[in-house]
Parts: C-alpha cells; structure tokens; sequence
C-alpha cells in the first residue's frame, strides 16, 4: 500500500526535483494525448519536442520566445517571494507595449538612439503604472491584488484594440487593425544577421542576474522573503508592509512593460492587437516551476519557450490545434502542484496493517 | 497522594520499547511505561528529551518505528488521532490545535465524531467550563483569545469526550496560581473517576504535588522511575538533566540609573472587538533594573507588547519615550535603532521564520549591527553572529544553517533571547520569557536577564508566571483590565498581595504607601 507520511523537516531535495517530476509526468501526459487524438505518440513527441529545435535557427527562436518569458518571470518572482501575487503581468506587458509604440511612432523618421531608449523607458514606466493601480488599490482601500491586476488585463486589451482601430492605426495600412511598421531607429538590434534574436535577449540574462542578486544577496530582497514566509515576523522586524507590495508589483509591472517594448520593437515591428501570446500568464507558470529562483527562471523559461514552438509545429504538420499549447501548459502546472506534495510528505510502500 | 485512586492495578496503558527515529535525530529509544487506572502518571524530561514525541506516537500523530503500545491489555496500533480519540484517548498540545477564524464551540464540534448541535454544544461547554473552572465563552471566535484561554479551549475539548487517558502536555505553564489549584482540583477528581492521565511537565513542584508516578527521559530514553512523593526536587532535578539545578544568582540591585523607559498616560483603543484597552498606563523603567508585570493572560499584556514594540504604533508620541525619544509614532526598527530590544511571547511565526535558518534568523533584527554593506547582506558576519549566538546562549541545535522550526521550544527561545541581548540593547522587553521552556533553559535564561540588567540594560519583563517575576524582578507591578498598578519593590510585597492585585483591586493605600518608596 501507498500511504504519504509527513516528513519532519520540509525537503530541499524535493523541492528542486518536484519540477522535474512534473515534467517527466507532462510528457506523458502528453504521448498519452497524442495517442488519444490518433496520432503516433513517438511521432507527436519529435514533432512536438524535437524538430522546433534541430537546427541553430530553431535554437534562436527557442531564445527569442524565451526572452519575454524570461523577463516577466524574474519580475514577477520578485513580489511572489513575498506573497504579492500579480497575476496581471499580461496586461501590464500590453500597457507597456502601447508605451514603447507611442514613443516609436512620435518619433517617426526619426534617427538616432535617442528613441530607443525613450521606448525602454516608456515601456518599464507603462507596465509599472498598470501594476501600480492594484499596489495603491491595496494600500489605501485593502484590495485583493489578484482580483485587480486581473481585471486590469482586460482593460488593456480593449485598449490596444481601441488604439489599433483608431488614434494609433497606420494611416496607409488599408484599415488593418495595426500601426505603421517602426522605422530600424524604434527596433532592437539584432546580434547577428542569421535569425531574429536581438538585444533583448542579452537584457534578460541581465535582469535574470539582477533578480538573483537581489532575492540572494540584498537586504531588501530578504526582507521580501521574511513577509512571504511569515507575516508577522516581518511586522516584528519592523519590515515596511506597503514598501513589500510596492516592490513587488512595480518589478513585476516594469519587466512586464519592458517585455512588451521588445516584442512591438523586436519580433513584430509594430503594435498589433495581439502583442502577447499569452507570456504574461505562461510567466506565472514559469516563475512557479523555476521555484522563484532567477537560475530555474533561465531554464524553465526555455521549457516553457519550446512548448510555444512545439504547438505551432503540431498545428502545421499534425493538424492538432492550436490550444494544444495551452494543454502542456496547463498540465506542466497541474503536475508540479501535485508533485509539491512530496516536499512535506514521503511515499511509504508499506504493508497495510490487519 | 501515593495510592492511585480505587481500581486496582488493571493496567490502562503499557509501551514496550518504543523506538522513533527521525532523519537526524533519534527521538525515543527503548522506552517503556505503564499507566494504571486512574493512575496520574507524570513524564518528566527537559525539552528535546522526547517528551512530546513519545506522546504524540500514543495520540496517533507520529508512529513509532519499533516497539509496542497496549491499550487495556490488548495490542493496538494507533492509526491516527481521530483512532485514538475512539479508543478513549484524549490530548491537550503544548502548541495548540485550534483554527483560528472558527468560534470556540465550532473547533470544539470539529473534534467530535458526529455533527452535534452547536447550542446544545455551547451550553455542554459552559457547564464544563464552570465545572473545572475554566471560564471561556463558546461563541468567541479563537483568534481573539488568549494563549491561556486558548488553553482552556483545548482542555474542555477534551473533557467534553470522557477520555479514559488524558494526556497534558505543559498544561499549566499559562494559569494563574488559583486556575491551576482548580485545575488540579479538576485532574484528581478525573482520576478518581477513573481516567488515567498522563502528564508532561517539567515544573517539579507541581509533579510533586500531583502525580504518583513519574517516568524521567533524558536524550530520548528513560533514565528513572519515581514516586515524587518520596523525592526532592532536587532529586528528580538530577535524574531529569543528569546534573544539580542551576539557581539564579540574583545580585543586589545596584543604583537605578537614567529612565530608559517611560511610558505617560498610554491609552490604545484595541482594533480587536474582543481585545482590552488600555488605560492611563504610567511606567518607568530605569537603567539597571528588571520591572516585572504580572497579570491573568488577557487583560491587556499583548495590547501593551504590541505598543512598546511598534508592531502597532499609536498616535501620541510622547506616551512612550524610549531612551529619551518620544518613539510612540516610530516602527519596531527606528525602535531598535533607539536601543530597545524585543522578545515576543511568539517564537515560531513572530519571533522567528519557521522556514528560515537560524543565520537568517539572526539578521531579522540584527541586521543594524553592521550586518550590511550597501544594502547588501555580508553573509559571514551574519553566520559568524548566528555562530555566537548558538554557542553562547547554548542552544541545542543541528548548526546554524538549520531551519529555525527544527529546534525545540526551549532552543529557539535561547537562540531568540540570545539574539536579542548580543544587540546589546539599552532597554529590553521581553514577553514570557521562559513559556513551555524546561527547567534548565528557565534558570539559564533568567540568569542572562540578570546579568543583563546587571551590566545596566533596563529590562521590562510581562510574564504570566508570578514566581519567574518573583524570581528575577527589582520592582513588580500589575496589568489588569487594561490598567497598571504602581509598581512595588519587591522587598516591599508578597506573592499573595500580587495574587489579589491580579484580580484589578490595588486599593488607594498602595498607591500612597509607594509614593513614599
């Protein structure tokens, strides 16, 4: 019989190879998926894992996928550690993106570095504004931040639509909803001529670097720690509460918004109405599975970067549609909440008592 | 009180070399005992010494990896609490299980087997309560109660289920003397019904008092059986920590120097509908002396701790000065910036992160002492302060990199204590400073508080145990209601005029008759 005991102290082991399980327990779930759908699982798995990657353009898309994911996990991480959940990363990556656009399209024909660093910062400011209306929510009025910097994301879809259908529409776009493609002045560089992976890339290993010293290193980044563990130790202390939620949704708030500057001045060129793929929300998945730790962020972003890549190869060469993303997406979280068990309790393969 | 009550020697409980094994820690080894009916069976050991494990193992909580328990004869495994409560076993935790947002008589329905009715229930508890003595209002919810009156919770659940073997553990470290006579009163009579009661403790005097049989543990096996009766307290003292009882040495008062504390006319409406406020409190605590307040839990201490540490500022800043500045308005750390240090009645949650390590512990409030360096944390200074900490305050522990919730109460109590007064602090407050604590940890820490307020730190001591104020206090004053009593010199009372000023009637002679001190 199975039985699960309580361990006595809590394991550091299981708490890094929890992740692992579930993803081993994803990709089962996943050949058992294909099977169902009547596709070959072997086939579905090469297709699925293997071909977006075989080759070093695919591995540069593997990154470039990544780098949004990257960027908003670390952020997030940041206010998760202390118990700020800001789920609305997703909007505050839209807000952020609009910012970046603006900034692009007020300086059309412009040259010079000028305007992208204007976008840089109009995208971090963007994001932290959208994140601000739930840390200032809560302070003054007690609200729940979920709640709030949720709903917030869908006011800014419905913003970028109104934008892309009205004041930001490109004049000669023959009403497609989308503004002007930016000039070569209001996108990233590129780091090299052969694929599309830009400087973005290079910024979120910086902000992943960042984060760590931050939560490993700094006083402030402990003192986040304290307040998620144990409330009122923190208040013991003498820890400021309202400075906790200001940090944690801002950092969320501006990653998010610098991810949304490098996707309109990066892979797409433009502002459209769908600016995200939904890396706001895969972010949560990932800070999640990364254990909140910037070096997990690193990899389970790439993970999570591949599922994108393998649902668009499914869709074109096995017919599978699009939402089968999603599915991994929702099972790799469904596993590793399941396998979170094991940090505070143990498998016994024990006789069952008479 | 030798003879168990009438019964006979049937035998109700029997353990047959217990052994439990944790990852880094053998708890029990080869532990034996019988309890007889109605028989009150004291287990004897410091903390650490496996106590609450070997317990928790008869309850169903733990299972004991070797070894075996008889329940009236037969052998039985406890599967799990709810098991054990069948069987006629009933446990009252030193920590307590009760959830917080639920009313008293809901916790207390949630451990029932059926779905009684909740007015039959609250009336069940009253009679109860006022039976044994143990005043509590069923409709209060549980987060507005004190650790005392959460206590009586605990025990009333309990009794509510006519155990045949009551297990105490630390029952009477939050009473006052009288609640713990009528609890006493209360236990004799339950065993004389017949229950057995097995009962954890490490206040000698009271096993003496009460128990006819005792089992001592040291380092998880037993070390000696004893009737109290036929001991001395020294004796067991001997068998329980395998040397002579420390004793404080309590050093004549010096001069009281500079007012490090001062506290004018504070008053503080609770937020907590249930809470106490407090009233025109007038204190002054000087360098060089230990105040203690005494007092029944619930009558304001947790509302004044939470005012003297900051946790909860009030608006009047000049209510409470401390070392000169008017810090009523200030957070707990401008607080600790001004010299005071603070130890809550809290360990585990307030006083310390449970997930943390000790060394992270340790920069919880150290982090002033030039723990940082541009707001970065300098990790081996603050490993090398959790390192003193450990080793001079002797807390009993894996090292400092383990998680402060491994450590036993009494550890983590002398590793916060520890903590608290390598600060060097001008002015400390300290809450319980020795709750749930055994023996020799008591009588080591109050010795640090000594030699504290020796070297010329002020020390505000609010604890709930009158001879541990007795014990280590220059003046003692009384909370009661959410006002304070004018303190007195201790030559100058007596336990039993504090015992009545506990219930709020210090009378306007006392007052005058101090005002001439």
């Amino acid at each position: 019989m199975i039985r699960l005991e309580r361990r006595p102290e809590a394991s550091q082991v299981m708490s890094y190879a929890s992740p692992l399980i579930a993803i081993v327990l994803m990709l089962i779930g996943g050949l058992l998926l294909f099977a169902f759908l009547g596709k070959n699982p072997l086939e579905g798995f090469k297709v699925f894992f293997i071909n977006p990657i075989s080759d070093w353009y695919g591995v540069s898309e593997l990154f470039l996928k990544a780098t949004p994911l990257m960027l908003i996990a670390v952020g997030l991480a940041v206010g998760f550690r202390a118990n700020v959940w800001n789920i609305g990363a997703e909007g505050q990556l839209i807000v952020g993106g609009i910012a970046a656009s603006a900034v692009a399209l007020y300086f059309h024909e412009a040259e010079g570095a000028h305007v992208l660093i204007l976008m840089v910062i109009a995208g971090g400011i963007g994001g932290m504004l959208w994140a601000a209306i739930p840390a200032f929510l809560k302070i003054r009025f007690n609200t729940n931040e979920i709640l709030v910097s949720l709903m917030l994301v869908y006011v800014a879809q419905l913003l970028v639509s109104w934008l892309v259908h009205g004041p930001m529409m490109d004049p000669d776009g023959f009403n497609f909803p989308q503004s002007r493609m930016f000039e070569d002045s209001a996108l990233l560089p590129l780091l090299s001529d052969e694929n599309r992976l830009n400087l973005a890339f290079v910024f979120a290993l910086g902000a992943l670097l960042a984060g760590y010293i931050f939560m490993f290193r700094s006083f402030a980044g402990f003192q986040m720690q304290v307040a998620g563990y144990a409330k009122d130790a923190a208040r013991y202390a003498g820890f400021s509460a309202k400075r906790m939620i200001w940090i944690g949704l801002l950092s969320g708030g501006a990653m998010a918004g610098f991810a949304g500057m490098s996707e309109v001045a990066g892979p797409m060129g433009q502002l459209t109405e769908h600016v995200s793929s939904n890396y706001g929300f895969a972010a949560i998945i990932v800070a999640f599975v990364a254990r909140l730790n910037p070096v997990g962020i690193f990899f389970a972003s790439l993970l999570m970067a591949l599922l994108y890549l393998g649902g668009e190869q499914a869709q074109q060469y096995m017919n599978l549609p699009s939402s089968i993303s999603n599915v991994f997406q929702g099972m790799l979280l469904m596993f590793l909440l399941g396998s979170d068990v094991l940090i505070n309790y143990r498998v016994c393969w024990k006789e069952a008592r008479v | 009180m030798t003879t168990a009550a009438d019964g006979g020697d049937e035998l109700r409980l029997e353990l047959h070399g217990i052994t439990k094994v944790y990852p880094s820690v053998i708890a029990n080894e080869d532990v034996s005992l019988s309890v007889k009916r109605g028989e009150i069976h004291a287990v004897l050991g410091e903390n650490g010494a496996g106590k609450s494990t070997l317990m928790k193992m008869i309850y169903g909580v733990a299972k004991p990896d070797a070894g075996e328990m008889k329940w009236e004869g037969e052998v039985v495994h406890v599967e799990n609490p709810a098991h054990a409560r069948s069987l006629g076993i009933g446990m009252v935790f030193q920590h307590f299980s009760l959830f917080e947002t639920l009313t008293v008589v809901e916790n207390v329905a949630l451990a029932l087997p059926d779905n009684p009715d909740l007015n039959q229930l609250a009336e069940q508890i009253t009679e109860v309560s006022t039976r044994y003595g143990l005043p509590v209002d069923p409709q209060r919810l549980v987060h507005a109660l004190s650790v005392g009156e959460r206590q009586r919770v605990e025990i009333i659940r309990c009794l509510l289920q006519n155990p045949k073997l009551l297990i105490m553990d630390e029952p009477t470290s939050v009473l006052t003397p009288q609640a713990v006579r009528k609890l006493f009163d209360t236990l004799r009579q339950l065993a004389a019904e017949g229950c057995s009661i097995l009962y954890i403790s490490h206040k000698l005097d009271e096993i003496q008092e009460l128990c006819h049989v005792a089992t001592v543990l040291r380092d998880g096996k037993v070390t000696g059986e004893c009737i109290p009766a036929e001991e001395t307290p020294k004796s067991m003292a001997s068998l329980m920590i395998g040397k002579e009882l420390p004793i404080p040495e309590h050093t004549a008062p010096s001069e009281p120097g500079e007012v490090r504390l001062q506290l004018n006319r504070l008053c503080k409406v609770s937020d907590d509908p249930f809470g106490t406020e407090l009233q025109d409190i007038e204190l002054e605590v000087r360098s060089g002396e230990i105040l203690g307040i005494a007092g029944v839990s619930g009558n304001g201490q947790q509302e004044l701790l939470y005012a003297l540490s900051g946790e909860e500022p009030i608006n009047d800043a000049d209510a409470i000065v401390i070392c000169g500045r008017a810090s009523g308005r200030d957070q707990p750390d401008r607080r600790r910036s001004s010299g005071m240090g603070f130890v809550p009645e809290e360990r585990l949650g307030r006083g310390a992160v449970p997930r943390m390590s000790l060394t992270e512990n340790a920069l919880l409030t150290a982090h002033q002492a030039g723990m940082l360096k541009r707001g970065m944390i300098q990790f081996d200074k603050i490993s090398a302060f959790a390192r003193k900490c450990i080793d001079d305050f002797n807390v009993k522990c894996g090292g400092e990199e383990h998680a402060a919730n491994s450590l036993s109460g009494g550890n983590l109590q002398k590793f916060i204590m520890g903590r608290e007064i390598l600060l060097a602090p001008k002015l400390l407050v300290v809450a319980q400073p020795t709750w749930g604590v055994d023996v020799g940890a008591a009588a080591f820490i109050r010795q640090e508080l000594i030699d504290l307020r020796s070297e010329g730190a002020a020390i505000l001591v609010i604890s709930e145990e009158l001879e541990e104020l007795f014990e280590i206090s220059d003046r003692i004053a009384v909370i009661a209601e959410g006002r304070l009593s004018p303190a007195k010199k201790l030559s100058a009372t007596n336990i039993d005029e504090i015992g009545v000023w506990m219930s709020g009637m210090w009378d306007q002679s006392a007052v005058a008759e101090t005002a001439h001190d």
